[in-house]
């Protein structure tokens, strides 16, 4: 695997929190590679660190100590501002419960995240319409979140999530809320995010039949990885 | 302005709770603007330079004891005084008791040489001068009861019976005059004191009032106690004060009126702080999570903070400039209604309309800091999980 073929490399984080005056250390001396276009599927059992180490892929957290490169940029070393910054062009996020802010319809949830671009306002309008066509949902573009199903909401969050063209997509328990059937759509729609756009995808799930969709799992235990092919 | 929409859709989240605090805030400057208009309109700090030079000299027992008109020509030439002129009540009303106004039997010449602010055309000056039952009068009464040059108006004087027993009188219009003091003071009648002398059943020889005015020589102080003593001991002792504190003694018939306003709006802006205040934090409190989704998607702490510190102005501005407008036009309508009682009328300058701004962009800011910094230094991770 050449530089360039890699993604994502972490390199021997160790993430600890202070409870008190107890330090907990959650992820222990961690090293990891996610190649460009790599679709990986995080298990394990409850507290073992996978929202942890989710966080800190995404740049929402820092490593307590080693580093994280993405797309060959440091951003373990990256100050607050210009982490948002990387975050708002180079990261999409979707969350167990979906995360969409209640007071806005579907199409300006999803042009959230244009609001941050130089795009002008009929730029973003186009750039919506191409999300929510990829995620099959273009005739609920002004529904509000209250006036949507589990799924359709998840997939409101994923048209947000790709929004502005990322290159890796970090999903936290993406079905985590939804039925079997509901489940297998978000999940095929990941899966042809990842296969038809090129989006690398690390997705932590409890469910073993959603790790089924993944190129590969990890398994999380205990602060420390364990690989096992899909 | 991108964010415009997300800040607007935010500070609707709920309903009534943003349409009530939107209408304390516009009740609370719907209240600023009326009561700075009337403390303005009582403030007796106006008065021009003009009035504090004159002297007025009244009967010491009360202003409706009467004076003989001898007096004037005595104070006249008192040394150090410059010209005297008197004035008297006649207390009439225009068709109805309701609209009474101030009218006065005047020396005309004297009178206008002391009250230059009184502008007057030359040519209706001279008419007045000239016709023994003219009378001239201020444009704000010519404006309310329609008084034209040329017009014989008859008034009711609810105090003066003139040699055919009856009440009624008739003046000719000669002219309208403007109080160029700014004052307002345009909302009196004047009419010739020698035509009421004769008419009037009663009291003849007598005025209301002497108004003096010195030649600088000395000051004001030792004039109007050189006055009172001239006539101390005699039939009709007089008191003699400048018009200023003549106004002032006026004004505190109405309290301090300043500091009752300063004292309600006080409470007032005090009172809004905590309602818009409770709103802001309220409302960034329920979007905890919502506020670390933005920040997820890249929203900086700056742009966070600027978010919810315009929203807490937006929702002063909203309510402040309804209430002023409100207030404004409110303030049209009592001045039409208060016409002769508040002559200089009810307005709301361009330092109260600044005043209001700035206490609107200050509700809005303050109310909205606390929350804005909270918001802004949020911890993703924490909020996320809802720890
Ligand atoms: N901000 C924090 N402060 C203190 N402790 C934390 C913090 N975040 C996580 N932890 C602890 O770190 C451990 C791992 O948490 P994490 O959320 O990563 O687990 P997880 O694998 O995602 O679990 P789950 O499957 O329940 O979501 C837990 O013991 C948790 O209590
Ligand atoms: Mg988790």
């Amino acid at each position: 695997m050449t530089a360039a073929d890699v993604l994502v490399e972490v390199a021997g984080v160790t993430k600890s929190y202070q409870k008190g005056k107890e330090t907990v250390e959650v992820l222990h001396g961690l090293d990891l590679t996610i190649p460009r276009g790599d679709f990986v599927a995080l298990m394990g059992p409850s507290g073992s660190g996978k929202t942890t180490l989710l966080n800190l892929l995404g740049g929402l957290d820092r490593p307590t100590v080693g580093g994280i490169t993405v797309d060959g940029q440091a951003i373990h070393a990256m100050s607050g501002g210009s982490l948002a910054k990387w975050r708002s062009t180079n990261v999409g996020f979707v969350f167990q419960f979906y995360n969409l802010l209640p007071v806005l319809s579907a199409a300006r949830n999803v042009e959230l995240p244009l609001l941050l671009t130089n795009l002008n306002g009929a730029q973003r309008k186009q750039h919506v319409a191409t999300a929510l066509a990829v995620v099959g949902l273009t005739d609920r573009a002004s529904h509000y979140p209250t006036e949507l199903s589990g799924g359709q909401e998840q997939r409101v969050a994923i048209a947000r999530a790709i929004v502005s063209d990322p290159t890796l997509l970090l999903c936290d328990e993406p079905t985590g809320d939804l039925d079997r059937e509901t489940a297998t759509e978000i999940l095929q729609l990941l899966q042809a995010l990842n296969r038809d756009h090129g989006k690398t995808v690390v997705m932590v799930t409890h469910d073993p039949q959603a790790a089924e969709y993944a190129k590969r799992i990890l398994h999380l235990d205990k602060g420390s990885l364990l690989e096992k092919a899909a | 302005m991108k964010y415009f929409g997300l800040i607007w859709s935010n500070m609707w989240r709920k309903r009534i709770r943003t349409t009530l605090t939107i209408l304390s805030v516009f009740v609370a400057f719907l209240l600023f603007g009326m009561l700075s208009a009337f403390e303005l309109a009582f403030d007796g700090s106006n008065a021009s330079i003009e009035n504090a030079e004159r002297l007025i000299s009244v009967h010491k027992v009360s202003l409706i004891n009467f004076l003989p008109i001898a007096y004037v020509e005595r104070v006249r030439n008192l040394p150090g005084v410059a010209n005297a002129t008197h004035s008297t009540w006649f207390g009439a009303y225009y068709q109805e008791s309701r609209n009474t106004f101030g009218q006065f039997p005047v020396d005309a010449e004297s009178y206008l040489a002391l009250y230059p602010e009184f502008t007057l055309p030359p040519e209706q000056e001279k008419a007045w001068l000239n016709n023994r039952t003219g009378a001239v009068v201020g444009r704000a009464i010519a404006d309310q009861f329609g008084f034209k040059v040329g017009d014989r108006v008859p008034l009711t004087s609810t105090l003066w019976t003139n040699m055919d027993g009856n009440k009624s009188w008739e003046f000719d219009i000669e002219g309208v005059f403007e109080d160029s003091s700014g004052n307002g003071n345009s909302v009196y009648m004047l009419f010739h004191y020698d035509y009421f002398d004769e008419a009037r059943a009663f009291a003849k020889g007598e005025i209301g009032w002497i108004i003096e005015k010195g030649d600088g020589s000395r000051p004001n102080t030792e004039l109007a106690a050189d006055i009172d003593l001239m006539f101390a001991n005699s039939s009709a002792e007089t008191k003699t004060t400048d018009e200023a504190a003549f106004a002032e003694e006026y004004a505190k018939q109405f309290g301090n009126i300043a500091l009752i306003v300063t004292a309600i709006l006080g409470a007032v802006f005090f009172t809004i702080l905590l309602v818009n205040g409770n709103t802001m934090a309220q409302s960034v409190r329920e979007r905890i999570p919502e506020l670390a989704v933005l920040k997820t998607l890249g929203f900086g702490p700056g742009t966070i903070l600027g978010m919810v510190l315009l929203e807490g102005v937006l929702l002063a501005f909203i309510g402040g400039v309804a209430g002023i407008v409100a207030a404004k036009w409110l303030l049209v309508m009592a001045s039409k209604a208060m016409a002769s009682t508040l002559p200089g009328g009810l307005t709301l300058n361009a330092q109260t309309i600044a005043w209001a701004v700035a206490f609107m962009f200050l509700v809005g800011m303050a109310s909205g800091l606390l929350p804005a910094v909270q918001a802004m230094r949020l911890s993703i991770v924490q909020a996320l999980a809802r720890r």
